[in-house]
Formats: C-alpha cells, structure tokens, sequence
C-alpha cells in the first residue's frame, strides 16, 4: 500500500472527529430546539424531537465526509453549532420565564 | 463528485464496519437468541419441566398467600402463560420492630406448579436473561456497556446509510452469488444479507437505539423540562394510585370480576402479573398489568382497582402519538408480542444479520492478505486478524453452547452457580480464541466449526442423561419449549458441520 501523506491523514482525522463530536453536539442542540418548538404537549414534544436524533445524527456524519473542503465542512459545522446555541437561547428565554 | 463521494463512504463503511464489527456480531447474535429468553429460562430449569399454565392458578395464587403471608403488606402474583408456564407468587416482609432488618430478607418468593400445586424448587441460573443483558449491556458495568452497544448502534446506523450510498441503486442493481475463493464471494454474501434484509437491519438498528434514547440524547428532555427528568418521567409512565393502609380489616373481593374486565378492556388478553397492596386491610388495592400478547407498544397499561369493593379506580389513560410511537418501536425491537411463526422470522432476519456482519468481517481480512512482497510484520497482523475473526464468529458460539452444558453438568448446589454458568460462558469463548492462535492460518476454520458442531450436537445427548425432559419425552407430550431447543440445537449442529465440511473443503485446496 502506498503511503497516505499527511494531508490527508489530518483531513481523515478531523472529518472522523467532526463526524462523532459535532454530529452529536448538533444532533443533541437541534432535539433541544425542536423539543421547544413542536407544538404540543412537552411530553410529546420531548419524546417526538428525542426519537428523531439519532436520524439527524447519521445525517449529519454522512454531510460530514460528503463536503469535498475539510475547511469549508469545519466552517459548516461550527456555523450549525452557533445557530443552533443561539435559538436554543433564545427558545428557553420564552419558555423558561 | 459524485464518485469521490461513494468512494468516501465505501472507505468509511468498511473501517467503521471493522471498529465495531466483532462486538455487533456478538450483539446480534445474543438478541437473536433473546428472542427466546423465556424458552431459554425454562429449558435452563428442567425441576419446572412438568409444569402447564391452568386457568385456576390465580385463585391458586391466593390461597397460597392466605395461607403464608396474611400479613405482608405487598402480594406479587406472576401468572402462568405457555411461554413460562410455572405460577410465581412473591410477598414483602416489614421487618419486625427493635429487630435490625436484613435488607436480602425483604422479600419472599415461591414457584408452583399450576396444575398440582406443588412448590416447585430450580436450580440457580440466570437463563436466557444471561444473553438479554449480554446483548445490551456486553456482561460490563451497566454505564459502560450500554454507551460502547450504543455507539456501536450508532455506528451500525451509520454502516447502513453509507452502506447504501456505496451500492448505489439497490433496487435496480442485481444481487448475484459465485462461489469460489477470494474476497468475491463473501462480498456478493454481504450484499445479499444487506440488501434483502434491509428493512430488519434499519428496524432492528433504530429501535435498539430507541429503547435507550433518554440516555443516550436527553438533551430534548432536559430543555423542555428545565433539567428534571422526574417530571417528564411522571408525565409519560404515571404511577398508578397507590393504596394506603387504614388499619381496619377487611376481606378482600373476589378477582374474577375484575379479571373480566381487565379481559374486556384489553382485547380479551388478561393480566400477566397482579400485584396487591395491604392484602386484607380496608385501603387494599389490586393493580393488573397487561401481558404483551396481542399488542406491539411496548408500555406498560395497569389498571388499579379498589382491593375490597372491587371498583375501578384508575386506567393507563389512551395513549397520545407520540408516545405510543415510542411504545411500538420499542415493542418492534422486544418483539414481545410475536406469536411463534413470527418469533422464528425474527430470529431468521437475526441470523442473517449476523451473517452480514460475519461475512464482512471475513470479507476485510481476504482483501488484505499478504502478497509474496509484504513484511513480515503485516503477515503476523494478518494471522492475528483471522485469529480473532474466527474466535469472535464461530468461538461465540462455543461460549453459548457451554453456557447450555454448564447447565446441565455443573453441580445442582454449587455455591454461585448461576455466576458459574456465565464464566464458563466466557472461559470457553476465551478458550476459543487460543486455539485459533495456535491453530495453522488456512486450516482453522473447519476445526472451530467442528468443535461448535459437537458441542450444540452433544446438548441433546447431555440433556437426555440428566434430566427426565429429553426429546424421547417432550415430543410424545407434546412439550414444545423443551423439544424445540433440542431441535434447535440439533439444527445449528447440523449447520456447523455443513460450514466445517465447507471450509474443509476450501482449506483443501
């Protein structure tokens, strides 16, 4: 086998990384949200957004290895991650009052 | 692009597949044998051989907690149904007052035979429990085990989607099997696993990680219930109205009309287990939990009634969408509710899972055997590799026929027995991977599968000798969970000696 130069390698860890890590922070960020914003009772809202999260899971860790740029998937990532945080602020500052 | 990415994820499926896949085999191949945890558990106590489920067993039950425990302040009747067909009844004991209280000595239980009333006493085992924990939890501590199965669900999940991607159009292309040697042909038996069952896979895949998903992903929980699971907890599964006793005597009412009822509210299914509070006091409660039969959602539905007038007091409300959902995948994955035709399916779909996972375990080793020109330390890697290919494939199943055996042959009171039954379980399944150490690297695999093939062949043989339940006995009686399994066994007997002779064949060459 030829060797894999280092480029490479570094792009192969970062994507396993982002793929494990992030997919489970924006999995777990977008049920949160979700769970605020489905419209009916909390149980329902809670269990509804908790059973699709691991369907957004796996999504998100195939995205992952589907964008051709490391840096472009990186940037992708830590934007979801802020958007996310940031409606889920402002979703519990209407609910939680 | 678009080739770029298939070959990303072709790449991705096999090294993920190859991270997880020993365990995966093994989770696949103890959830298909859970599927018949109770017939496992009654096999495993052949004391209970004789035993038939009898309609009259609950008042059976009762006469027996009259007589033994008056004045406990909880009863637990577990009634008799084919599938475990032996009558338990369990009772509290309040510790007496000045004395210390042992905290094992809380509470009592008996096993009867429903049809003569005979207490019946078991050896110690763990049964087909054994294997059900196995399969969720891998035997570790229960926090560890259930987050490695999880992430390797997860991982499984994953394996799927880029599995797909990978073959492209799995509709229109065509399956094909040659056999021969090389990496071909177990590529071609990976697809036709993969593909055929997919739905099973999806299914099986999603749902497991659906019945523990409030600790894998609470974070939906946590944001619409401001950090307080107990809340949502409530609020899904409420506990029934607990009774309180006043201290005042009072003769509890017959059950048969709340048995009617329960019949006519659950689709004339009745109670798999009834459990009565402050038995003879005037607070007394009688709370009924429906059995799985007839209904895939896996939540549990009580209705309490009032233990001395016999109302009703309180039902498992109708259940919102969402909620039932969760029931019914959860009930997909136990497949409790499946009656036997079914239960044989799931296992088929369960083996042929395991199958998948077999084959591309195989699969990633003969791709990479060493060409005349590699070093020498990738040649031992390569050994080491089919070692543990053929420990983690065909030694698990060693392990689950000593598991069988232990039963069988371990003294009746040795001390830890049930704990003995599962180390043997792990010994002989370690043992399997030093013989395939040790064994020479293309002879290997028609050895393990003939030592796999004797040891599920000698099962019924063992089980003729000790106990009075073998095949001579349980077919004429028409005993179905004790024929079976020693048909059962007989079966994956016949199937390792066909892989042996298979493999014997293809060593040969």
């Amino acid at each position: 086998m030829p060797p894999i130069p280092l480029s490479q390698r570094l792009s192969i860890a970062t994507r396993v990384v982002a793929a494990v890590v992030g997919g489970y922070t924006i999995a777990s960020l977008a049920i949160a949200v979700l769970a605020l914003l489905i419209p009916a009772e909390p149980s329902e809202a809670a269990l509804a957004a908790t059973m699709l999260s691991f369907a957004i899971y796996v999504a998100i860790a195939v995205s992952v290895f589907a964008i051709r740029s490391v840096w472009r998937m990186a940037a992708c990532m830590v934007a979801a991650i802020a958007v996310l945080e940031a409606t889920l602020w402002a979703c519990r500052r209407m609910y939680w009052l | 692009m678009k080739a770029g990415f298939r070959q990303t994820m072709a790449w991705s499926h096999g090294w993920a597949g190859v991270l997880v896949g020993w365990i995966l085999y093994a989770v696949f191949v103890s959830g298909t044998l859970s599927y018949f945890k109770d017939e496992i558990s009654h096999w495993m106590r052949p004391e209970l051989s004789q035993a038939r489920p009898q309609p009259d067993a609950i008042a059976q039950a009762l006469r027996i907690l009259h007589e033994r425990a008056a004045d406990s302040p909880r009863w637990l009747i577990d009634v008799p149904e084919a599938r475990s067909p032996t009558l338990r009844v369990g009772w509290s004991i309040t510790p007496e007052r000045g004395k210390p209280s042992n905290l094992l000595r809380r509470f009592e239980s008996l096993e009867i035979d429903p049809v003569t009333g005979e207490e019946l006493h078991s050896r110690p085992t763990r049964g087909g429990e054994f294997f059900r924990q196995f399969h969720s939890e891998l035997s570790l501590p229960p926090i560890w085990g259930r987050w490695i199965v999880g992430a390797c669900a997860m991982t499984m999940l994953f394996g799927i989607v880029s599995g797909v991607i990978t073959h492209g159009n799995i509709f229109r292309k065509r399956l094909s099997f040659r056999p021969g040697a090389g990496p071909r042909p177990w590529r071609e038996a990976h697809n036709i696993a993969a593909v055929l069952f997919l739905p099973y896979h999806v299914m099986i895949t999603y749902t497991g990680l659906i019945t523990l998903m409030l600790m894998y992903m609470p974070s939906a929980v946590e944001a619409r219930y401001r950090f307080d699971p107990g809340a949502f907890l409530m609020e899904i599964a409420p506990a029934p109205a607990t009774g309180v006793a006043t201290g005042r005597r009072a003769d509890l009412a017959p059950l048969e009309p709340m048995l009617r009822e329960a019949r006519r509210r659950w689709d004339g299914v009745g109670p798999e287990s009834i459990n009565i509070e402050h038995p003879g006091d005037a607070g007394a409660r009688i709370h009924m939990r429906r059995g799985d039969a007839g209904r895939i959602s896996a939540n549990a539905q009580i209705l309490t009634f009032d233990g001395v007038t016999g109302a009703l007091v309180s039902a498992t409300p109708r259940q919102s969408p969402a909620l039932l959902t969760y029931g019914v995948l959860r009930g997909w994955h136990f497949a409790h509710f499946s009656p036997a035709l079914v239960r044989w399916m799931f296992v088929l779909c369960g083996m042929v899972g395991a199958a998948m996972v077999a084959s591309a375990l195989i699969l990633w080793s003969a791709k990479r055997v060493p060409k005349p020109g590699d070093s020498s330390s990738w040649r031992l890697a390569h050994r080491a590799l089919q070692s543990l290919n053929r420990g983690a494939i065909v030694g698990l199943w060693w392990g689950v026929a000593a598991y069988f055996l232990a039963n069988r042959l371990l003294p009746v009171d040795l001390p830890f027995r049930a704990a003995w039954e599962a180390r043997c379980f792990f010994i002989v399944w370690g043992l399997s991977f030093l013989v395939a150490a040790m064994q020479k690297a293309r002879s290997g695999w028609a050895t393990h599968f003939a030592i796999a093939a004797l040891a599920f062949a000698s099962l019924p043989v063992v089980n003729a000798l000790t106990t009075r339940a073998h095949l001579g006995h349980s077919i004429p009686a028409g005993s179905w969970v004790y024929a079976g399994f020693d048909l059962a066994m007989l079966g994956l007997a016949g199937l390792f000696a066909v892989a042996a002779a298979k493999s014997f064949v293809a060593e040969r060459k």
